[in-house]
């Protein structure tokens, strides 16, 4: 498939160190052994296609998606921004996922024993597919704060899973969205597990005027980058 | 132009939204891939995911991506999406019923490409899954002949007789004398 260009490598300077000494779980899940160059074919290059029925209708509303008997607590939030790639150009088509804790820094999960209430009207997961621009948007509750046992007194900053597919299966990255001027952040491993502090500053979501609907929802701006291609080589 | 944005670990509390059971699970791609009707020979993949201590891992996610039958990639256009997602169950054990991909060229050994997650994990590492049954092509694979001879075999997963499907074992370890190869794609 000479058609497919390549993609630019993994930018090793963005993403965390595998083994990260702040974050102890890291100790027994990173690989101990070099990774493996791999030349990129079309088993690299190509990536699964989501159609639209793949996502329901309110599956990018989290405030509405779940509800039983009423509307879910907390600071109700729009969270909005493109799927880009390096070089610049919009992600089409691409499947967008998250998921979050509720305004009492509670996940709907089984294994979340955070001693916060359950929201009986939000589940805080969401889907959707990037428009011809690469936009994407979700309506939810702002997630809280809530503990974790990695050190004494430690808790992770608000912030909202986000999973996203390219049109390369090697262009698949899942991260984590934070909110600009949480004091946590500086004490947050994970958070800080990336290295590079412009790199850092890529997680951090703005507030958003423009997305801010008046009389009803503070809006955050998130956009992602994905690997781009690399330039066509130059004819002889 | 834009810079990547840093990966993040999935954390532990992903599986009611990325491989959830029930009514939530009507459009999230699964660890089914194929039914009866498509075409290909069924095949089961389960293994055990562990970690550098040997224990397993309950909460990792795999993700797969895989040809058809033909060796063709999905294009949106078929039913066949090739595309699945299993969690480890408490046992650190996951499982895909799909069918065997055909070969993608003549250089290319039938396999399977994988994304790996968990909790602990900063990035999701990349490795592939062949089949101890394909023995010939497994030799000519121009990818597992770029791999030292040693740990060839962590990409081999080992077919056994399942419940009247053929079965492969594949088990991803993440450090140790076996650890498995990971790539840098």
């Amino acid at each position: 498939m000479s058609s497919v260009r390549k993609l630019n490598p993994r930018d090793w300077r963005a993403h965390p160190d595998q083994a990260h000494q702040a974050y102890k779980s890291t100790y027994l899940r990173s690989h101990s052994r070099r990774l493996m160059p791999l030349e990129q074919s079309i088993s690299e290059l190509s990536a699964p296609v989501f159609g639209h029925d793949s996502v329901g209708e309110l599956d990018s509303d989290l405030t509405r998606s779940a509800v039983r008997d009423g509307e879910p607590l907390g600071e109700r939030i729009i969270v909005a921004g493109r799927v880009l790639d390096e070089n610049g150009r919009p992600v089409r088509g691409a499947l967008v996922e998250v998921w979050q804790a509720n305004a009492a820094g509670r996940y709907h999960h089984v294994q979340d024993m955070h001693d916060a209430p359950l929201d009986p009207n939000f589940r805080g997961t969401g889907r959707t597919l990037t428009d011809d621009d690469g936009r994407y948007r979700f309506v939810t509750i702002r997630p809280g704060a809530y503990p974790w046992r990695n050190h004494s007194n430690a808790w992770r900053p608000a912030h909202i899973h986000f999973s996203v597919f390219g049109t390369a299966f090697v262009q698949r990255l899942v991260t984590q969205m934070y909110f600009p001027g949480d004091p946590l952040l500086a004490l947050d491993p994970i958070f800080n597990s990336t290295p590079d502090p412009a790199a850092r500053g890529r997680l951090v979501s703005q507030f958003a005027p423009n997305l801010t609907q008046p009389e009803w929802a503070l809006g955050f701006q998130f956009d992602i980058v994905l690997r781009g291609r690399l330039e066509t080589p130059r004819e002889s | 132009m834009p810079s990547q944005t840093p990966s993040q670990t999935v954390g532990p509390f992903f599986s009611h939204a990325l491989t959830p059971s029930g009514a939530a699970a009507r459009t999230v791609p699964g660890n089914r891939l194929a039914g009866d009707g498509t075409p290909g020979t069924a095949i089961r993949i389960e293994g055990m995911f562990v970690d550098g201590a040997g224990n397993p891992v309950p909460d990792g996610m795999i993700e797969i991506w895989q040809a058809n039958d033909d060796g063709r990639y999905a294009d949106g256009s078929g039913s066949f999406l090739g595309f699945g997602r299993a969690g480890t169950d408490t046992s650190g054990r996951y499982w895909f019923r799909t069918i065997k991909p055909g070969s993608v060229d003549s250089r290319s050994a039938p396999h399977i490409n994988v994304a790996v997650f968990a909790r602990g994990m900063l990035n999701h590492l990349f490795t592939r899954i062949y089949f101890s049954d394909e023995g010939e092509a497994n030799a000519a694979d121009r990818v597992l002949e770029s791999v030292d001879p040693a740990r060839r075999e962590t990409l081999v997963a080992t077919r056994c007789e399942g419940d009247g499907m053929a079965t492969y074992e594949f088990t991803l370890r993440l450090q140790g004398e076996q650890e498995t190869v990971f790539f840098d794609a």
